[in-house]
């Protein structure tokens, strides 16, 4: 009886998210045109066989695509590591705390993420502009003489992103260190082990989980970030975010910005299916990373 | 040193906010640059009609949209949590999950190349189709929404011991009065936290929202956005300080919510 609830979500999830993937993959061997929609429908009852494998040949053969590729996971790995590398010590310090601070700290670290992350990038752009706030500090101290070009660089774009997905990051490395059992690491202190031992042979190790599915939460978004790089980073930088916004909304070239978005669900696949059974792990011993 | 820690990672992430509501409220044209108290930013910004415009728009699409996110995404959960082994439960999961791991702009991509092949059926057979816009937005964000309330309420019920439901079917309940007044109230505060979730990354949303909008749907943060690319104006700090307010309201109410029945990192998504 109760099997007829499925239906509704079974057959929204079919329509609105099985249905594009299947209809990007066609779009993807489709021949652009001029009219509107912009492509030609790769299979006709009349004429067979229509598509083209010309987009993803593209793909292969223009370097500026490798380039664009390479440099976002490059922008996604360095972000998820910083992410990390700040995220660690601010779980640390949130399970560290007394159990009544722990969801008001867990709420101000969320909180950020909630304010709307474009008036974020907006505070960024006007802190790094050359009458912003870094550069009146940095002259103000007497450091240089005027100002540095900080905007519209691979620094700002960095900050930037880290900034957006820093929270992302903290909230699975709360949830495995809130949770984990303080017993063993009372037990190895009782052995002898100084406290760094006992970080470095028990607590970092029990962590990892955590660690890996915020690294993974970080970097999947990251590699396919457009607006971030669009606000804040260098205008020549082409990230396949970028490309593919290109690509679609200028050049109007709909097959090869679906060839693109393919390529980036392809290179993704990997992280994208560590990251979900790692999700389900976690929800098989009922201490899940999220 | 832990304490170290927590601090710095808590000024980085606030330092530039609080900088941004300091100078919502500075008279000064040029953004973060103080000339003086004034309310004269919220006063242009109550004058400015399209951006008002495109915020009742964005705040009735949000809603509709974790309206109808709680609706699928709290069947999805339940059913993913409860029901067991069934046919095509690993598609289904993995379909729930998707919107999760998917990039914005392939989220986008796809869903506006279907709704131009919809488009492009209904043209053929009954000669007319409704154009892209605010209803096309909202599908496109309660499918992202979906996705998110169906982790968190899966979550929640995985928590909870199935015990309670099958005592009151023993007792002689019928299935809907086991969902009605078991299942509901235990995971109400899940759907509570689910429905804010969706509703604020709605609102926060430009990628997805630009890609599947048309002409006449120009969303709140698809504005900001264009605004953003020509130059910073105070306009948008004094629009950032109040929505800074709303949010702080909204995750206070979450945290009481959750406060009372869940521990810190069941809405994590």
């Amino acid at each position: 009886m109760r099997r007829w609830l499925l239906l509704p979500p079974f057959l929204w999830l079919l329509l609105l998210v099985a249905a594009p993937v299947a209809i990007l993959a066609v779009i993807a061997v489709s021949e652009g045109s001029a009219g509107v929609p912009p492509f030609r429908p790769p299979l006709s009852l009349a004429e067979g066989w229509q598509g083209t494998l010309e987009p993803l040949r593209l793909l292969l053969a223009d370097v500026f695509y490798l380039d664009a590729f390479l440099r976002s996971l490059l922008v996604a790995f360095a972000t998820a590591a910083l992410c990390l590398a700040l995220a660690y010590p601010m779980a640390l310090g949130i399970a560290a705390s007394p159990a009544r601070w722990q969801m008001p700290l867990a709420a101000l670290v969320l909180l950020p993420f909630w304010t709307g992350f474009l008036p974020r990038l907006g505070a960024w752009i006007g802190l790094l502009r050359d009458g912003g706030w870094v550069n009146r500090l940095l002259q103000g101290a007497g450091l240089t003489a005027g100002p540095l070009p900080l905007l519209y660089t691979d620094a700002a774009m960095l900050v930037g992103m880290v900034h957006a997905y820093l929270p992302f990051a903290v909230l699975p490395l709360a949830t495995v260190l809130l949770r984990r059992d303080r017993a063993v690491e009372e037990a190895a202190a009782d052995l002898g082990a100084t406290p760094w031992v006992v970080f470095r042979s028990v607590t970092l190790p029990l962590s990892l989980p955590g660690a890996l599915a915020a690294f993974l939460l970080v970097f999947i978004p990251a590699a396919g970030e457009f607006v971030i790089p669009e606000l804040l980073g260098p205008p020549e930088a082409m990230l396949v975010g970028r490309a593919l916004w290109v690509e679609f909304f200028q050049n109007r070239d709909w097959p090869l910005a679906a060839a693109l978005a393919l390529a980036l669900l392809l290179v993704l696949i990997l992280p994208i299916c560590l990251f979900q059974r790692l999700e389900d792990a976690g929800e098989a011993r009922g201490s899940g990373p999220s | 040193m832990r304490r170290l820690g927590l601090a710095l990672g808590l000024a980085f992430l606030w330092l530039p906010i609080l900088l941004l509501v300091g100078y919502a409220f500075s008279a000064d044209r040029i953004p973060f640059q103080w000339g003086g108290l004034s309310l004269r930013w919220f006063r242009a910004l109550a004058a400015n009609g399209r951006m008002l415009e495109a915020a009742w728009l964005s705040l009735r699409i949000a809603a509709g949209a974790a309206t109808l996110a709680v609706l699928l995404g709290g069947l999805a959960g339940w059913a993913l949590a409860r029901f067991g082994r069934f046919r095509f439960r690993a598609l289904f999961g993995v379909l729930a999950g998707a919107p999760l791991v998917l990039p914005e702009v392939v989220t986008g991509l796809s869903l506006l190349l279907l709704f131009v092949v919809l488009q492009g059926a209904a043209e053929a057979a009954f000669g007319w189709a409704p154009g892209r816009g605010a209803a096309t937005v909202l599908l496109a964000h309660a499918t992202l929404g979906l996705a998110y309330v169906a982790v968190v309420v899966q979550a929640r019920l995985a928590g909870l011991d199935p015990a309670l439901e099958e005592a009151a079917a023993d007792l002689g309940a019928g299935p809907f009065t086991v969902f009605r007044t078991v299942t509901l109230p235990l995971i109400a505060p899940a759907l509570a936290a689910g429905w804010l979730l969706a509703f604020t990354l709605s609102l926060d949303d430009v990628v997805v929202a630009s890609f599947v909008s048309g002409p006449a749907g120009t969303t709140l943060p698809m504005l900001v956005f264009s605004q953003l690319r020509m130059g910073l104006t105070p306009e948008i700090n004094a629009l950032a300080a109040m929505v800074l307010g709303l949010a702080a309201l909204l995750v206070g109410a979450a945290a009481l919510i959750l406060g009372r029945n869940g521990r810190v990192g069941d809405s994590a998504g």
